[in-house]
Protein backbone atom coordinates (compact mmCIF):
# COMPACT_ATOMS: atom_id res chain seq x y z
CA UNK A 1 0.00 0.00 0.00
CA UNK A 2 1.35 3.38 -0.86
CA UNK A 3 2.39 5.20 2.53
CA UNK A 4 0.43 8.50 1.97
CA UNK A 5 -2.46 6.36 1.20
CA UNK A 6 -1.98 4.60 4.49
CA UNK A 7 -1.55 7.88 6.26
CA UNK A 8 -4.41 9.40 5.23
CA UNK A 9 -6.44 6.22 6.71
CA UNK A 10 -4.70 6.45 10.05
CA UNK A 11 -5.28 10.25 9.78
CA UNK A 12 -9.25 10.34 9.16
CA UNK A 13 -9.30 7.24 11.79
CA UNK A 14 -7.46 9.57 14.50
CA UNK A 15 -9.68 12.56 13.62
CA UNK A 16 -12.79 10.33 13.96
CA UNK A 17 -11.77 9.40 17.48
CA UNK A 18 -11.22 12.52 18.70
CA UNK A 19 -14.82 13.81 17.15
CA UNK A 20 -16.00 10.96 18.96
CA UNK A 21 -14.57 11.95 21.99
CA UNK A 22 -15.84 15.57 21.65
CA UNK A 23 -19.05 14.12 20.80
CA UNK A 24 -19.10 12.38 23.95
CA UNK A 25 -18.11 15.41 26.40
CA UNK A 26 -19.98 18.16 24.58
CA UNK A 27 -23.20 16.22 23.10
CA UNK A 28 -23.65 13.51 25.67
CA UNK A 29 -21.64 14.24 29.21
CA UNK A 30 -22.67 17.66 31.05
CA UNK A 31 -19.06 19.54 30.42
CA UNK A 32 -21.18 22.11 28.79
CA UNK A 33 -22.66 22.72 31.83
CA UNK A 34 -20.64 24.27 34.88
CA UNK A 35 -16.74 23.73 34.88
CA UNK A 36 -15.04 23.17 38.15
CA UNK A 37 -12.57 26.53 36.75
CA UNK A 38 -14.70 29.55 37.14
CA UNK A 39 -16.85 28.95 40.54
CA UNK A 40 -16.81 30.19 44.33
CA UNK A 41 -17.08 28.06 47.40
CA UNK A 42 -19.92 28.65 49.96
CA UNK A 43 -20.63 26.31 52.93
CA UNK A 44 -24.09 25.32 54.15
CA UNK A 45 -25.18 23.70 57.37
CA UNK A 46 -27.90 21.08 57.63
CA UNK A 47 -29.36 18.88 60.21
CA UNK A 48 -29.69 15.82 57.86
CA UNK A 49 -28.85 15.59 54.28
CA UNK A 50 -30.91 12.75 53.28
CA UNK A 51 -29.74 10.86 50.03
CA UNK A 52 -27.88 14.28 48.95
CA UNK A 53 -24.81 13.00 47.11
CA UNK A 54 -21.50 15.22 45.85
CA UNK A 55 -21.42 16.43 42.32
CA UNK A 56 -25.57 17.18 42.63
CA UNK A 57 -26.74 20.13 41.06
CA UNK A 58 -27.44 23.33 42.86
CA UNK A 59 -30.35 25.21 41.15
CA UNK A 60 -31.79 28.94 41.61
CA UNK A 61 -35.25 29.37 39.99
CA UNK A 62 -35.04 26.04 38.18
CA UNK A 63 -31.61 26.20 36.52
CA UNK A 64 -28.87 24.84 37.33
CA UNK A 65 -25.97 27.54 39.28
CA UNK A 66 -23.56 25.12 40.71
CA UNK A 67 -22.55 21.86 41.92
CA UNK A 68 -22.41 19.90 45.17
CA UNK A 69 -19.23 20.03 46.33
CA UNK A 70 -17.76 17.93 49.45
CA UNK A 71 -20.20 16.69 52.34
CA UNK A 72 -18.52 16.11 56.12
CA UNK A 73 -19.34 15.56 59.01
CA UNK A 74 -18.74 18.37 61.39
CA UNK A 75 -17.54 17.13 64.69
CA UNK A 76 -18.39 19.97 67.09
CA UNK A 77 -21.79 21.67 65.68
CA UNK A 78 -22.78 17.65 64.98
CA UNK A 79 -24.30 18.98 61.12
CA UNK A 80 -23.18 18.05 57.74
CA UNK A 81 -21.64 20.82 55.96
CA UNK A 82 -22.07 20.62 52.74
CA UNK A 83 -20.08 22.98 49.97
CA UNK A 84 -21.54 24.66 47.30
CA UNK A 85 -19.77 25.07 43.97
CA UNK A 86 -21.46 28.06 42.68
CA UNK A 87 -20.64 29.33 39.22
CA UNK A 88 -18.95 32.72 39.35
CA UNK A 89 -21.50 33.85 36.46
CA UNK A 90 -24.37 34.27 39.50
CA UNK A 91 -24.49 36.55 42.58
CA UNK A 92 -26.35 35.56 45.04
CA UNK A 93 -27.49 37.86 47.97
CA UNK A 94 -25.83 37.10 52.07
CA UNK A 95 -29.44 36.19 53.46
CA UNK A 96 -30.14 33.53 50.64
CA UNK A 97 -31.58 30.68 51.58
CA UNK A 98 -30.47 27.18 50.94
CA UNK A 99 -33.40 23.63 50.82
CA UNK A 100 -32.58 20.09 49.95
CA UNK A 101 -35.30 19.13 47.65
CA UNK A 102 -35.88 16.35 45.57
CA UNK A 103 -36.71 16.37 41.59
CA UNK A 104 -40.18 14.75 40.83
CA UNK A 105 -41.34 12.27 43.50
CA UNK A 106 -38.50 9.57 43.65
CA UNK A 107 -35.97 11.63 41.91
CA UNK A 108 -32.71 12.31 42.78
CA UNK A 109 -31.87 15.09 45.58
CA UNK A 110 -30.45 18.59 44.84
CA UNK A 111 -30.09 21.75 46.90
CA UNK A 112 -32.64 25.00 46.08
CA UNK A 113 -30.86 27.99 46.37
CA UNK A 114 -33.49 31.22 47.10
CA UNK A 115 -32.45 34.46 46.67
CA UNK A 116 -32.56 36.97 49.71
CA UNK A 117 -32.88 40.73 49.62
CA UNK A 118 -29.48 41.50 51.46
CA UNK A 119 -27.35 43.93 49.06
CA UNK A 120 -24.28 42.48 49.99
CA UNK A 121 -23.80 39.28 48.05
CA UNK A 122 -22.17 35.66 49.25
CA UNK A 123 -18.18 35.51 48.19
CA UNK A 124 -16.13 32.90 48.62
CA UNK A 125 -16.08 30.67 51.27
CA UNK A 126 -18.94 32.34 53.00
CA UNK A 127 -21.85 30.46 54.96
CA UNK A 128 -25.76 30.13 53.88
CA UNK A 129 -27.04 30.93 57.40
CA UNK A 130 -30.81 29.60 56.43
CA UNK A 131 -30.94 26.53 55.30
CA UNK A 132 -33.80 23.83 55.17
CA UNK A 133 -33.41 19.92 55.36
CA UNK A 134 -33.95 16.94 53.48
CA UNK A 135 -37.53 15.89 54.26
CA UNK A 136 -37.15 12.29 55.37
CA UNK A 137 -40.10 10.65 54.62
CA UNK A 138 -40.67 8.33 57.81
CA UNK A 139 -40.51 11.88 60.23
CA UNK A 140 -43.31 12.79 57.99
CA UNK A 141 -45.15 9.75 58.20
CA UNK A 142 -44.28 9.83 61.74
CA UNK A 143 -45.48 13.59 62.31
CA UNK A 144 -48.39 12.63 60.30
CA UNK A 145 -49.63 9.64 62.63
CA UNK A 146 -48.93 11.55 65.85
CA UNK A 147 -51.19 14.43 64.42
CA UNK A 148 -53.97 12.28 63.91
CA UNK A 149 -53.65 10.22 67.31
CA UNK A 150 -53.86 13.54 68.98
CA UNK A 151 -57.58 14.89 66.99
CA UNK A 152 -58.94 11.66 68.02
CA UNK A 153 -57.30 11.90 71.72
CA UNK A 154 -60.08 12.44 74.46
CA UNK A 155 -60.06 16.53 75.75
CA UNK B 1 1.10 -41.84 39.40
CA UNK B 2 0.78 -39.80 42.13
CA UNK B 3 4.52 -39.60 41.64
CA UNK B 4 4.22 -37.94 38.14
CA UNK B 5 0.52 -35.91 38.98
CA UNK B 6 3.17 -33.98 42.03
CA UNK B 7 6.17 -33.90 39.07
CA UNK B 8 3.56 -32.24 36.28
CA UNK B 9 2.40 -29.53 38.85
CA UNK B 10 5.82 -28.93 39.76
CA UNK B 11 6.75 -28.53 36.09
CA UNK B 12 3.63 -26.00 35.38
CA UNK B 13 3.95 -24.72 38.21
CA UNK B 14 7.81 -23.22 37.50
CA UNK B 15 6.57 -23.17 33.92
CA UNK B 16 4.38 -20.18 34.89
CA UNK B 17 6.79 -18.28 37.05
CA UNK B 18 9.14 -18.23 34.66
CA UNK B 19 6.54 -16.82 32.06
CA UNK B 20 5.71 -14.54 34.62
CA UNK B 21 9.62 -13.44 34.88
CA UNK B 22 9.79 -13.10 30.95
CA UNK B 23 6.81 -11.15 30.61
CA UNK B 24 7.61 -8.84 33.37
CA UNK B 25 11.08 -8.43 31.36
CA UNK B 26 9.60 -8.30 28.12
CA UNK B 27 7.17 -5.55 28.98
CA UNK B 28 9.92 -3.43 30.60
CA UNK B 29 11.73 -4.11 27.23
CA UNK B 30 9.15 -2.88 25.35
CA UNK B 31 8.86 0.51 27.61
CA UNK B 32 12.30 0.82 27.59
CA UNK B 33 12.84 0.64 23.89
CA UNK B 34 9.49 2.75 23.46
CA UNK B 35 11.58 6.00 22.08
CA UNK B 36 11.64 4.15 19.06
CA UNK B 37 8.08 4.03 18.54
CA UNK B 38 8.03 7.80 18.73
CA UNK B 39 10.66 8.73 16.98
CA UNK B 40 10.49 6.57 14.12
CA UNK B 41 6.75 7.21 14.27
CA UNK B 42 6.08 5.88 10.45
CA UNK B 43 6.82 2.54 11.97
CA UNK B 44 3.91 3.10 14.39
CA UNK B 45 1.67 4.95 12.05
CA UNK B 46 2.14 1.89 9.68
CA UNK B 47 0.97 -0.26 12.90
CA UNK B 48 -2.23 2.15 14.27
CA UNK B 49 -3.52 1.79 10.14
CA UNK B 50 -3.57 -2.26 10.67
CA UNK B 51 -4.38 -2.57 15.08
CA UNK B 52 -7.18 1.01 14.36
CA UNK B 53 -8.27 1.38 10.88
CA UNK B 54 -8.78 -2.08 10.17
CA UNK B 55 -10.59 -2.77 13.37
CA UNK B 56 -13.17 0.50 12.92
CA UNK B 57 -15.62 -1.68 10.75
CA UNK B 58 -16.63 -4.51 13.44
CA UNK B 59 -16.50 -1.66 15.96
CA UNK B 60 -19.01 0.81 14.27
CA UNK B 61 -21.30 -1.81 13.32
CA UNK B 62 -21.29 -3.55 16.82
CA UNK B 63 -21.78 -0.26 18.38
CA UNK B 64 -24.55 0.76 16.71
CA UNK B 65 -26.58 -2.53 16.74
CA UNK B 66 -25.53 -2.94 20.57
CA UNK B 67 -26.99 1.03 21.19
CA UNK B 68 -30.23 -0.14 18.74
CA UNK B 69 -30.81 -2.93 21.34
CA UNK B 70 -30.19 -0.93 24.57
CA UNK B 71 -33.02 1.79 23.27
CA UNK B 72 -35.07 -1.39 22.46
CA UNK B 73 -34.39 -3.15 25.41
CA UNK B 74 -34.72 0.16 27.96
CA UNK B 75 -37.51 1.76 26.60
CA UNK B 76 -39.54 -1.72 27.71
CA UNK B 77 -38.46 -1.68 30.55
CA UNK B 78 -38.92 2.63 31.21
CA UNK B 79 -42.28 2.47 29.97
CA UNK B 80 -43.07 0.04 32.76
CA UNK B 81 -42.63 3.09 35.16
CA UNK B 82 -44.09 5.62 32.79
CA UNK B 83 -40.51 7.06 32.34
CA UNK B 84 -39.37 6.75 29.13
CA UNK B 85 -37.67 10.04 28.67
CA UNK B 86 -34.80 8.36 30.87
CA UNK B 87 -34.08 6.59 28.32
CA UNK B 88 -31.07 9.03 27.02
CA UNK B 89 -29.31 8.53 30.21
CA UNK B 90 -29.44 4.63 30.61
CA UNK B 91 -28.37 4.24 26.95
CA UNK B 92 -25.32 6.60 27.04
CA UNK B 93 -24.49 5.63 30.58
CA UNK B 94 -24.68 2.16 29.89
CA UNK B 95 -22.17 3.10 26.95
CA UNK B 96 -19.85 5.70 28.13
CA UNK B 97 -19.44 3.47 31.60
CA UNK B 98 -19.13 -0.06 31.00
CA UNK B 99 -20.18 -1.48 27.13
CA UNK B 100 -18.14 0.67 25.11
CA UNK B 101 -14.77 0.18 26.85
CA UNK B 102 -15.36 -3.76 27.47
CA UNK B 103 -17.33 -4.51 24.31
CA UNK B 104 -14.69 -2.66 22.43
CA UNK B 105 -11.75 -4.25 24.42
CA UNK B 106 -13.40 -7.62 23.43
CA UNK B 107 -13.53 -7.02 19.81
CA UNK B 108 -10.34 -5.38 20.11
CA UNK B 109 -8.88 -8.39 21.46
CA UNK B 110 -10.37 -10.89 18.77
CA UNK B 111 -9.74 -8.38 15.86
CA UNK B 112 -6.24 -6.86 16.79
CA UNK B 113 -4.83 -8.66 19.50
CA UNK B 114 -4.95 -12.35 17.44
CA UNK B 115 -3.30 -10.60 14.70
CA UNK B 116 -0.41 -9.44 16.38
CA UNK B 117 0.37 -12.78 17.82
CA UNK B 118 -0.42 -14.41 14.65
CA UNK B 119 2.06 -11.85 13.00
CA UNK B 120 4.82 -12.17 15.14
CA UNK B 121 4.45 -15.53 16.14
CA UNK B 122 5.01 -16.34 12.32
CA UNK B 123 7.82 -13.87 12.00
CA UNK B 124 9.48 -15.71 14.64
CA UNK B 125 8.44 -19.23 12.81
CA UNK B 126 10.45 -18.10 9.54
CA UNK B 127 13.10 -16.61 11.74
CA UNK B 128 12.74 -12.94 10.91
CA UNK B 129 13.43 -11.76 14.29
CA UNK B 130 16.88 -14.00 14.45
CA UNK B 131 17.40 -12.37 11.41
CA UNK B 132 16.95 -9.05 12.35
CA UNK B 133 19.07 -9.83 15.38
CA UNK B 134 22.13 -11.14 13.61
CA UNK B 135 22.13 -7.37 11.56
CA UNK B 136 21.92 -5.85 14.94
CA UNK B 137 18.49 -4.48 14.79
CA UNK B 138 16.29 -5.35 18.15
CA UNK B 139 13.42 -6.25 17.22
CA UNK B 140 11.78 -5.40 20.59
CA UNK B 141 12.70 -1.85 19.23
CA UNK B 142 11.56 -2.37 15.85
CA UNK B 143 9.00 -4.87 16.16
CA UNK B 144 7.29 -4.83 19.34
CA UNK B 145 7.40 -1.55 20.77
CA UNK B 146 5.52 0.53 17.59
CA UNK B 147 2.80 -2.21 17.58
CA UNK B 148 2.84 -1.87 21.38
CA UNK B 149 2.22 2.12 21.21
CA UNK B 150 -0.39 1.88 18.42
CA UNK B 151 -2.57 -0.58 20.34
CA UNK B 152 -2.43 1.76 23.21
CA UNK B 153 -3.46 5.26 21.20
CA UNK B 154 -6.64 3.23 18.95
CA UNK B 155 -7.91 1.88 21.95
CA UNK B 156 -9.58 4.61 23.66
CA UNK B 157 -10.04 6.14 20.23
CA UNK B 158 -11.88 2.70 18.96
CA UNK B 159 -13.77 2.83 22.67
CA UNK B 160 -14.97 6.81 22.00
CA UNK B 161 -16.43 5.65 18.21
CA UNK B 162 -18.27 2.60 19.66
CA UNK B 163 -19.93 4.86 22.68
CA UNK B 164 -20.25 7.66 20.03
CA UNK B 165 -21.83 5.12 17.53
CA UNK B 166 -23.86 3.18 20.07
CA UNK B 167 -25.49 6.32 21.45
CA UNK B 168 -26.69 7.41 17.77
CA UNK B 169 -27.96 3.72 17.62
CA UNK B 170 -29.95 4.61 20.55
CA UNK B 171 -31.38 7.63 19.34
CA UNK B 172 -32.54 6.08 16.34
CA UNK B 173 -34.58 3.31 17.78
CA UNK B 174 -35.85 5.41 21.06
CA UNK B 175 -36.61 8.35 19.37
CA UNK B 176 -36.78 7.98 15.64
CA UNK B 177 -38.44 4.62 15.82
CA UNK B 178 -40.17 4.95 19.09
CA UNK B 179 -41.21 8.29 19.38
CA UNK B 180 -39.41 9.46 22.46
CA UNK B 181 -39.48 13.10 23.09
CA UNK B 182 -35.83 14.23 21.53
CA UNK B 183 -35.41 17.57 23.41
CA UNK B 184 -36.10 15.16 27.21
CA UNK B 185 -33.94 12.22 25.50
CA UNK B 186 -30.85 14.93 25.37
CA UNK B 187 -31.76 16.83 27.95
CA UNK B 188 -32.18 14.00 30.38
CA UNK B 189 -28.77 12.58 28.85
CA UNK B 190 -26.57 15.78 29.60
CA UNK B 191 -27.92 16.09 32.57
CA UNK B 192 -26.69 12.49 34.21
CA UNK B 193 -24.05 11.82 31.96
CA UNK B 194 -21.13 13.56 34.24
CA UNK B 195 -17.02 14.48 32.11
CA UNK B 196 -15.34 13.79 34.53
CA UNK B 197 -17.04 10.66 36.53
CA UNK B 198 -18.23 9.22 33.04
CA UNK B 199 -16.90 9.83 30.19
CA UNK B 200 -12.81 10.76 31.22
CA UNK B 201 -13.05 7.20 33.11
CA UNK B 202 -14.64 5.06 30.73
CA UNK B 203 -11.46 6.74 28.06
CA UNK B 204 -9.42 5.75 31.16
CA UNK B 205 -10.33 2.27 31.28
CA UNK B 206 -9.75 1.80 27.73
CA UNK B 207 -6.05 2.95 27.88
CA UNK B 208 -5.72 0.50 30.65
CA UNK B 209 -7.26 -1.90 28.15
CA UNK B 210 -5.65 -1.17 25.40
CA UNK B 211 -2.30 -1.69 27.36
CA UNK B 212 -3.38 -5.16 28.60
CA UNK B 213 -4.59 -6.50 25.44
CA UNK B 214 -1.55 -5.22 23.47
CA UNK B 215 1.04 -6.38 26.04
CA UNK B 216 -0.59 -10.00 26.30
CA UNK B 217 -1.00 -10.14 22.15
CA UNK B 218 2.58 -8.93 22.08
CA UNK B 219 4.02 -11.50 24.76
CA UNK B 220 1.66 -14.31 23.47
CA UNK B 221 3.16 -13.81 19.54
CA UNK B 222 6.99 -13.12 20.94
CA UNK B 223 6.48 -16.39 23.52
CA UNK B 224 5.18 -19.07 21.12
CA UNK B 225 6.70 -22.24 19.93
CA UNK B 226 8.19 -21.54 16.16
CA UNK B 227 5.66 -24.20 14.51
CA UNK B 228 2.05 -23.94 13.42
CA UNK B 229 0.26 -25.56 15.90
CA UNK B 230 2.43 -23.43 18.55
CA UNK B 231 1.39 -20.02 16.68
CA UNK B 232 -2.09 -21.55 16.68
CA UNK B 233 -2.38 -22.00 20.06
CA UNK B 234 -0.32 -18.53 20.93
CA UNK B 235 -3.85 -16.81 18.82
CA UNK B 236 -5.86 -18.76 20.64
CA UNK B 237 -4.75 -18.06 24.03
CA UNK B 238 -4.18 -14.18 23.43
CA UNK B 239 -8.02 -14.20 23.16
CA UNK B 240 -8.43 -15.99 25.93
CA UNK B 241 -6.38 -14.52 28.19
CA UNK B 242 -6.68 -10.68 27.08
CA UNK B 243 -10.61 -11.61 26.91
CA UNK B 244 -10.68 -12.53 30.82
CA UNK B 245 -8.13 -9.98 31.75
CA UNK B 246 -10.07 -6.83 30.60
CA UNK B 247 -13.12 -8.08 32.29
CA UNK B 248 -11.16 -8.78 35.34
CA UNK B 249 -9.56 -5.02 35.16
CA UNK B 250 -12.92 -3.50 34.05
CA UNK B 251 -13.92 -5.11 38.08
CA UNK B 252 -11.30 -3.44 39.52
CA UNK B 253 -11.44 -0.22 37.83
CA UNK B 254 -15.21 0.12 38.23
CA UNK B 255 -14.76 -0.71 41.76
CA UNK B 256 -12.19 1.96 42.69
CA UNK B 257 -13.64 4.99 40.25
CA UNK B 258 -17.87 4.35 40.91
CA UNK B 259 -17.10 3.52 44.66
CA UNK B 260 -17.91 7.32 45.92
CA UNK B 261 -20.88 7.57 43.35
CA UNK B 262 -23.16 4.93 44.67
Amino acid sequence: MNKTVLDLWVGLFVIAGIVALLFLALKVGSMSAVSASDTYEVVARFDNVGGLKPRAPVKSAGVVVGRVGEIRFDNESYEAAVTLRLDKRYAFPKDSSAAIMTSGLLGEQYIGLEAGGDSATLKDKDRIAITQDAVVLENLIGHFLYGKAQEGAPQ
Amino acid sequence: MLRQAIENLGARTIDAVWRIGFATRFFAATLLHSGTAFRRFGLTVRELYFTGVLSLIIILVSGLFVGMVLGLQGYETLQTYGSEEALGILVALSLVRELGPVVAALLFASRAGSAITAEIGLMKATEQLSAMEMMAVDPIARVVAPRFWAGVISMPLLAALFSAMGVFGGYLVGVQLIGVDEGAFWSQMQSAVDFEQDILNGVIKSVVFGVAITAIALFEGYDAPPTAEGVSRATTRTVVTSSLAVLALDFVLTAFMFRGSN
